[in-house]
């Protein structure tokens, strides 16, 4: 735990407890609070190999456990013969579907989902089988001797036909105005494909499960949310939910992929089985198909504009590929279909967005959660207009950017940030804590007599930034094709191209979404010491420190600690929809205001204070089922990208020579975290623009690995300049804006229309592949 | 894979290669390590589960490379990062391809043996020696034979190696003119090839070399684009006509096929390009001032 030296606190006055240290007054700047980046509690042990994550969990006399999963994306079970692997020595325990405790299906948000395949398997690696062994080595070669016998089926893998069949998971139309009879001067109509990106987090699946001696099991175990874990597992684990202890092990990147059940039931139903403590840890391969992935989209987009290339009417046609199972289908189709046009304005809406089941594997959250793919259409289709109407790309979304007082497609009125005061601050890079706020920018009131938009005042701020000048004598290493020394400069042209994205923050449509905090205060060494108690999971993002942060901000203290994040306080929600900062933010930020209240009727030398507060967003309305209105979001961010990228334009490679983006955060409340957010972000989507995807041909993985499932390095990533906006929400804590998805969906179409404007090639499709660019243009 | 070994492999970690052979022999379930770059991801995967191990990297001779006259003599156990930093002027195609395999980490451990025992079709190793005409030396208790890199690979992950035998070293000629390496890959470095391209200009002898990687079983010459005219006798005359039909004939001894990394048509369409662009880049550098040889 850092603990940077700070003045002395003032010491109370009077009321005769001496020198004992006295509450503040009110919050006030800490050297380590909100606004500074000091360096994280975990850092060290990060950076030095010391820190324990999931798959380092070690306890006496565990066992391994291990999955047998179905290699057929549909096939009916007749029999598992389980026989064979309990004779293999070092075996402890064999389980299918018929030793399930308890309930024989879980899920986040309908329990659809087997604990283990009953009579069928509907997805290519869904569990059969689990068996616990002495050895990992042992355990998998037990899962090689059950015998399955399997009546493969034909599997359903075009979402569309699953739709066309009635096979889907939610249907969400949106409708506004007259869409039917709207008439535009410009029309555009494409068809725009995404394929499906898996989150690839680089620590796998783990945990472990220890029996507790009473009935009861220990889960420790790397999720996004221990207390829905919780929720799922206690009645397939016929189990009361106090019998069962989450405890957080050390997580190793989420993006989404640890929000569904993946290790959490089986390694519990082993450990009660056998009375041991059991290990569970996929490797590479089985972590590929041992979560959900993003879901692919084919969505079929039109938009009318008039001859000033205003909006008069977008239709689109959505349709999601949810895979086997459930999951978030759900409320990533919500999210797909409300910001199906984006921040722009539009009278006239007709969209339809569907979630397929098929017998592909399970999709659901990924960053970005449903934004992602309508932003590659959308943008792609306000590039298609721009170019129609000869207009630059900016001003077309300027022309049409949402601002104060909009009204968005599902009925909701934008009503922050307010316009009067837009704080700013940085310019090229990411702001200093103490940087004075800019003057009003442009756009900000006067000159036009619209009311303040952000996201026109965004466009203006990265169109003064400049676009890169290109060096002239470059290495290799700064080419496309990189190290493979494919072009010494032959064959490349450069492009520029934007990007716009508008996401939700925090959990929508009518979600009873909440955080809680407890802290603690109490002297040690005569000086007060703070301790917070979350059940908020730490996926990278930083979220510890903002805690420390805020806890040093509002109590004034140094020396502030971090209990173990469990299930002895209550639910955190989801590290996910960018919403930790403002949620648990917002919680500890509340109990840390209870304790300090607490504190100054009291002296801490006559015992510790604890104050546990819940926190809540503002209510949200869930989307009308045939119209789709309703208050449905709470918070909304916004970010703009500016790609620039050379083009192998021969051999079709791509090298991202410069990523700028501006982006409204409300509040730096951790510049240097708000920094890596923003940066991961922006990788995640460079890589769905030109290489992330994991292939299936039949319903069966293709690329299983990061040989062939391949994510951004170093060199494919530039260095980027970012512009941070801090347009202060009133309603959040602190006036922060969710900051962790923007940039995910805004970096995509900026770089996909960044090749278009090297290649001229309409690219509807991402990842855009090598051929997609030279022998396979899609026609 | 024979029976299953549930307990930590047996190690032997010998210090010459009369040793290493002879532990060979008797214990033909041992397998042999180098880098483990190839082996270990294997063994992680329970693709194998070898029995006994052969630690190669206590053998100095294989660890060595010495320049004998013409060529130069590489030891089996030489990792890609020493080939980079230590012959890249006298074998510029072989360090070029070096560099392109996977990060600075797999630089140093992997080695040319892994490299060519694995015998993957995507193996960056492999076009530079079919290339520059590099012999493999492979060694047994019953003796020693040296092997051309084109008469090495016998099918995708399958090559001459008999049991009981280890590559000693890769013997490949200086390079008596410009070299280039290209390689295709979705990502912009640590990538594993879609395909490959090496190609060696011999000013001597007035011809050319080449190696297609990743787009076929196993690594292969383009015969007929090696038997291309050059205008030797005024080199001006070299245009982007005969470039494009180098290209033209190095796709066409492919025998590429559609996979997730890839389509057989990108992959010669690919070649083309690599191939007249790398024909472009060794006749302008053989024929500019101050380069050649
Ligand atoms: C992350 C990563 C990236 C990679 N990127 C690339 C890449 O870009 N290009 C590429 O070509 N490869 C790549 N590889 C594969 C691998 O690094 C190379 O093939 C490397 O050359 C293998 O050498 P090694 O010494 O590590 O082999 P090992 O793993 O030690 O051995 C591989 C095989 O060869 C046998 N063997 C080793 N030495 C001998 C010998 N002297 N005689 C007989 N048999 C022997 C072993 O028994 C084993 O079967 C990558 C691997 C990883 C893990």
């Amino acid at each position: 735990m850092p603990e940077p030296t700070t003045p002395t606190p003032p010491r109370r006055a009077a009321g005769g407890v001496g020198t004992h240290p006295a509450a503040p007054a009110g919050p006030r700047p800490h050297a380590a609070g909100v606004g500074t980046s000091p360096a994280r509690p975990e850092a060290e042990a990060k950076v030095n190999g010391a820190f324990d994550y999931a798959s380092d969990l070690h306890f006496d006399g565990m066992l391994w456990g291990h999955t047998l999963r179905s290699p057929h994306p549909s096939a009916g079970i007749r029999a598992v013969d389980t026989a064979p692997a309990l004779a293999l020595p070092g075996v402890h325990a064999v389980l299918t579907a018929a030793d399930v405790p308890g309930k024989l299906h879980y899920g986040l948000i309908d329990a659809d989902q087997p604990v283990l395949a009953a009579g069928e398997v509907r997805y290519q690696g869904e569990p059969v089988a689990i068996i616990a062994a002495d050895t990992l080595d042992t355990a998998r070669l037990a899962a090689e001797a059950i015998r399955v016998d399997y009546e493969v089926r034909e599997p359903q893998c075009d979402p569309q036909a699953a739709v066309d069949a009635g096979n889907h998971f939610r249907y969400q139309p949106v409708r506004l105005g007259e869409p039917v009879t709207a008439e535009a001067a410009v029309i555009i109509a494409r068809e725009y494909t995404v394929g499906m990106q898996d989150q690839a987090p680089l620590g796998p699946e783990s945990g472990a499960a220890v029996p507790t001696g009473d009935g009861g099991v220990r889960l420790h175990v790397a999720t996004q949310w221990l207390h829905s874990d919780l929720e799922q597992l206690a009645p397939c684990l016929d189990l009361e939910p106090d019998r069962i202890h989450m405890v957080m092990a050390g997580i190793g990147g989420a993006f989404g992929a640890r929000e569904d059940l993946s290790v959490q039931a089986h390694m519990a139903m082993l450990a009660l089985a056998t009375g041991r403590p059991v290990k569970m840890m996929y490797d590479r391969a089985e972590s590929f198909l041992g979560h959900v992935h993003r879901h692919p989209a084919r969505m079929r987009y039109e938009h009318g504009a008039d001859e000033h290339g205003r909006l008069v009417y977008v239709k689109a046609h959505i349709v999601l590929d949810g895979g086997a199972y459930a999951s978030t289908t759900d409320a990533v189709v919500g999210n797909a279909a409300s910001l199906a046009v984006g921040p722009y304005e539009v009278e006239h809406v007709a969209i339809d967005a569907w979630g397929a089941r098929t017998n592909n594997p399970p999709c659901g959250a990924m960053r970005g959660f449903g934004g992602v793919q309508t932003c590659f259409a959308y943008e792609s289709q306000m590039d298609a207009l721009a170019e129609a109407l000869g207009l630059d790309p900016l001003e077309i979304r300027r022309r049409n950017a949402v601002a104060q007082g909009s009204r968005l497609i599902n009925g909701q009125i934008i009503d922050a940030p307010s316009p009067a005061a837009p704080a700013v601050v940085g310019s090229d890079a990411v702001p200093q804590a103490g940087t004075a706020p800019s003057p009003a920018p442009p756009g900000a009131a006067g000159a036009d007599a619209r009311p303040f938009s952000p996201l026109a005042d965004m466009i203006d701020r990265i169109r003064e930034i400049p676009v890169p000048a290109i060096p002239a004598a470059r290495d290799i290493l700064d080419l496309p094709g990189g190290t493979g020394n494919t072009t010494h400069g032959e064959g490349v042209r450069r492009g520029v191209g934007y990007g716009v994205g508008l996401k939700n923050v925090c959990y929508s449509e009518g979600f009873d979404d909440y955080s809680t905090a407890r802290i603690r205060l109490e002297l040690e060494d005569g000086e007060p010491v703070a301790t917070i108690h979350t059940a908020a999971a730490e996926v990278g993002q930083g979220h510890w420190n903002l805690q420390t942060q805020i806890v040093r901000t509002e109590l004034g203290v140094d020396r502030v600690r971090l209990a173990p994040n469990d299930t002895k306080v209550g639910s955190a929600g989801s590290s996910s929809a960018s919403r930790q900062s403002y949620m648990t933010g917002g919680a500890v930020k509340a109990a840390a205001e209870a304790a300090r209240a607490l504190w100054t009727d009291r002296d801490l030398a006559d015992g510790p204070i604890e104050a546990t507060r819940v926190f809540r967003h503002r209510a949200t309305k869930p989307m009308d089922a045939i119209t789709g209105q309703g208050d449905s979001h709470v918070q909304l961010a916004l970010c703009v990208h500016r790609a620039t990228v050379d083009v192998d334009v021969e051999l079709g490679l791509v090298k991202v020579v410069d990523l700028t983006c501006v982006q409204d955060v409300g509040k730096a409340m951790n510049p240097n975290a708000l920094e890596g957010q923003i940066h991961g972000g922006t990788a995640q989507g460079l890589g769905l623009a030109v290489m992330e995807e994991l292939v299936t041909v039949r319903g069966e993985v293709k690329n299983a690995s990061f040989t062939d499932y391949l994510i951004p390095t170093i060199l494919d990533m530039p260095p980027m300049r970012l512009h941070i906006v801090e347009n202060a929400d009133p309603e959040a804590p602190y006036g922060l804006r969710g900051a962790g998805e923007p940039p995910t969906l805004s970096s995509t179409p900026a770089i996909v229309a960044a090749i278009r404007d090297a290649t001229g090639l309409a690219l509807t499709r991402v990842p855009v592949r090598p051929e997609h660019l030279t022998t396979g243009r899609p026609s | 894979m024979t029976t299953p070994a549930l307990t930590a492999p047996a190690f032997h970690r010998p210090a010459d290669l009369a040793d290493a052979l002879a532990h060979l022999a008797e214990h033909p379930g041992a397998v042999p390590i180098a880098g483990g770059t190839d082996l270990m991801v294997a063994v992680n995967y329970r693709r194998a589960r070898p029995e006994a191990m052969l630690d190669l990297t206590g053998l100095a001779e294989l660890r060595a490379w010495s320049d004998e006259g013409d060529a130069i003599r590489i030891g089996s156990g030489v990792p890609y990062a020493r080939i980079v930093a230590e012959l890249a002027t006298v074998l510029p195609g072989l360090a070029a391809a070096s560099r392109t395999v996977g990060s600075p980490q797999i630089r140093n451990r992997g080695t040319l043996g892994g490299n060519l025992a694995t015998a993957s079709p995507a193996g960056d190793g492999h076009p530079p020696l079919l290339a520059c005409g590099a012999r493999i030396t492979i060694a047994s208790t019953a003796g020693t034979r040296t092997v051309a890199a084109d008469a090495f690979f016998t099918g995708p992950k399958r090559s001459v190696l008999e049991p009981g035998e280890l590559i000693t070293a890769v013997t490949v000629p200086k390079a008596a003119g410009p070299q280039q390496f290209l390689k295709v890959g979705t990502r912009n470095a640590m990538v594993i090839a879609v395909c490959s391209f090496a190609l060696s200009l011999d000013l001597d002898a007035r011809r050319l070399g080449t190696g297609i990687g990743s787009a076929g079983p196993v690594p292969l010459r383009a015969r007929e684009a090696e038997r291309i005219d050059l205008p030797w006798a005024d080199p001006r005359r070299f245009d982007d006509a005969l470039a494009a039909e180098f290209g033209r004939r190095v796709a066409a001894a492919a025998s590429p096929m559609d996979d997730v990394r890839g389509t057989a048509d990108y992959r010669r369409h690919a070649l083309a390009v690599c191939a007249a662009r790398a024909l472009r880049r060794v006749w302008a550098a053989a024929h500019t001032e101050g380069s050649g040889r």
